[in-house]
């Protein structure tokens, strides 16, 4: 009783209170409720899209995800530019704190010295992105997230290696950082060796670090590999022979080019002087062009088998007429044409073998005007070789020598023209391959290429038999012999032409050839500039490279022999 | 009142639909999630295989380097090319 009494009265009291307390409790309430509501509503669904964005903003993130630039590979499949992924180092100079001894220690990592990388930092406060490194090993970069740093996060990338390095140079040519195709094939198919780097979505926190991949908006598509014509091992002995012979001859440059004959592919390309394509810190420009693409030169005496070939084409020659080369020099048109010797008369493949200016000029001579240039043109002389080679030069073939008997005469032993290492070995390729001119592949091909007709067969046999006598002991080209295997060529041994016109003393030693001679498999080109120890003839400078690399190639590539030296044959 | 039980019926059967569905979606949504993590770990796979396969390739293109091989024939070896007397053809 008492009990009730007392909550009775407590009761009452509180509902003595009630009107005022109880109503602003509620409408305190009430309010409270409604200004949530409101914001909620405001929120979620009057500015949801604006705040779903900023959200978005804070976390998603889109990424690229990078793509795997094509290989690069010969012939065979041996490996010649291959793309492993790496990692770049990057940091958000205003997200990034470090103490002083991990600064040191991720210093120490990367080989940057720590106050130098504060400096650097300080330098870029106001950016939100820079790279620390790029390209380090993914070691390398796994140690440097252990170390913890605030601001600092990785990137995917590749970085480009060239296994055969210098030996190979001037073909594959490099990519840049950023995998864009700078040089050679890799220029020149740059779309074609490209990926195409994907999107995905990824949730960051607010360091940059990616937490969580959300989805994938494209996936990254690889670039495709790109398969060369070119034979690494041929290339490495090319490019080995004509280092050698441009250190023995202190020479200021060569080139050689190995073109296959049914194909028209590029076997082997070097060029000296060459560079290191996997440290370009010391590349010079001079070092980096493809000569036997991008330089011409005169061709010189290697220009006699071609003016040959038109004489014989026009009917008006056999290959048994004579030629009177006596008494060693003509004149045509007030100017002198020489030769080293009184030759005397010489049959047409005479001339050839002794390299006669004098033989050449009256056979060029007795031709139309038109015949004659018409040949060099349909051998491909002033226009380019199709090989779609990034620089390449189309070199230069005058219509002037057709009003010019002098013009057309030095025409006749290659001077007044300009040809590029590859252009000529594309030409003598054309009376290798029974007088079909085939355009030049850098790319291996699935089928060969016809050709177009240039000369026919029995002109381009005649011709060959006619180089056959160069590559003789009585020849200039004695040198070139390979063997065991019959060789057919042409010696070339040109005045360098410079400002002040054509050097007496300087040169270029040229030999261009092909093996087995009846039925060439490979054509090279072999043109050393300016040899400057004694020796400069083409005979004696070019045509042991041309011996020494084809050795090598015909047994590199099961090539029968075609003689058997000294009845060393068996069974 | 036999057409208020229907409808009452329907709105449950459309509610447990609903149901259905929205766990349906909740589930698709952490499938989704689930494969592709799964996936991002096989892509991971497959780059670090990727890199494995360009590392082997090019140490075997070091090992194989023919300046190396030829080196190594001539001065280790003591290898060198048979003079051309010194080789016999053998037709058969």
């Amino acid at each position: 009783m008492k009990s009730k009494t007392r909550t009775g009265s407590q009761i009452k009291s509180s509902k003595a209170l009630m009107p005022w307390r109880r109503l602003s409790v509620l409408a305190a309430f009430v309010c409270l409720v409604v200004v949530l509501a409101g914001r909620a509503l405001d929120m979620q669904v009057l500015h949801s899209t604006f705040f779903e964005q900023q959200g978005d903003a804070r976390q998603l993130r889109h990424v690229t995800i990078p793509a795997n630039r094509g290989d690069i590979v010969d012939r065979n499949g041996e490996p010649l530019a291959i793309s492993t992924p790496v990692n770049s180092i990057w940091l958000n100079p205003q997200a990034f704190s470090a103490d002083a001894d991990s600064l040191k220690k991720l210093g120490r990592l990367l080989s940057i010295d720590p106050s130098r990388l504060q400096k650097k930092i300080s330098t870029y406060k106001d950016r939100e992105f820079m790279y620390l490194k790029r390209h380090v090993s993914p070691e390398t970069a796994a140690k440097v997230l252990e170390l913890n740093i605030t601001g600092i996060a990785l990137q995917d990338e590749f970085r480009r290696y060239y296994p055969a390095g210098e030996v190979a140079a001037h073909i594959v040519g490099f990519a840049d950082i950023d995998d864009n195709g700078q040089e050679g094939v890799e220029l020149a198919f740059d779309a074609w060796l490209k990926g195409e780097p994907g999107r995905k979505q990824v949730i960051r926190d607010r360091f940059g670090r990616a937490v969580d991949d959300v989805k994938r908006i494209s996936s990254s598509e690889p670039g495709k590999p790109v398969r060369l014509s070119v034979d690494k091992r041929l290339q490495y002995l090319t490019y080995r022979t004509l280092k050698a012979a441009v250190l023995k001859h202190n020479a200021v440059a060569g080139s050689a080019v190995v073109l296959d004959v049914d194909s028209g592919e590029v076997l082997a390309i070097a060029n000296q002087p060459s560079f290191n394509v996997n440290d370009r810190s010391q590349m010079r420009p001079d070092t980096t062009r493809n000569r036997a693409v991008t330089d011409v030169f005169e061709p010189g005496s290697t220009m006699k088998p071609l003016t040959v070939a038109a004489a014989l084409e026009s009917g008006h020659w056999r290959d048994f007429y004579k030629v009177e080369t006596g008494p060693g020099y003509m004149q045509v048109m007030g100017n002198t044409i020489r030769d080293t010797h009184n030759y005397g008369d010489l049959d047409v493949g005479g001339v050839i073998m002794k390299s006669s200016n004098v033989g050449i000029s009256k056979i060029a001579l007795s031709l139309d005007a038109e015949q004659q240039w018409e040949m060099y043109q349909r051998l491909g002389f002033g226009s380019d070789t199709g090989s779609g080679f990034p620089g390449e030069a189309t070199g230069r073939l005058s219509a002037s020598a057709l009003n010019n008997d002098f013009e057309r005469a030095t025409l006749a032993f290659g001077y007044g023209v300009s040809v590029t290492p590859l252009q000529l070995a594309r030409a003598y390729a054309a009376i290798a391959a029974d007088g079909y001119l085939k355009p030049v592949s850098f790319l291996n091909q699935e089928q060969t290429p016809k050709g177009e007709r240039v000369m026919s067969a029995e002109t381009a046999a005649a011709v060959r038999k006619m180089m056959k006598r160069v590559v003789s002991t009585k020849g200039t080209g004695g040198q070139a012999q390979v063997p065991n295997y019959s060789v057919a060529g042409k010696t070339g041994t040109v005045h360098k032409f410079t400002a002040g016109g054509y050097a007496e003393n300087r040169y270029l030693s040229i030999f261009t050839g092909m093996v087995p001679a009846d039925d060439p498999r490979l054509v090279m080109v072999v043109m050393i500039d300016e040899p400057r120890n004694g020796e400069h003839f083409g005979g004696e400078v070019a045509a042991p490279v041309f011996s020494k690399v084809m050795a090598g190639a015909m047994r590199l590539l099961d090539v029968p022999p075609t003689m058997s030296s000294r009845g060393a044959c068996a069974g | 009142m036999n057409e208020r039980q229907g409808m009452l019926l329907l709105a449950t059967f459309l509610f447990a639909l609903v149901m259905v569905t929205a766990i349906g979606l909740v589930y698709s949504k952490h499938k989704t999630r689930v494969l592709f993590v799964e996936l991002e770990l096989l892509n991971k796979e497959v780059v670090s295989l990727d890199t494995e396969w360009g590392r082997l390739q090019l140490e075997q293109s070091a090992w194989s380097d023919h300046g190396r091989i030829e080196r190594i024939a001539r001065e280790r070896l003591d290898m060198r090319m048979p003079e051309a007397e010194q080789v016999a053809f053998i037709r058969p």
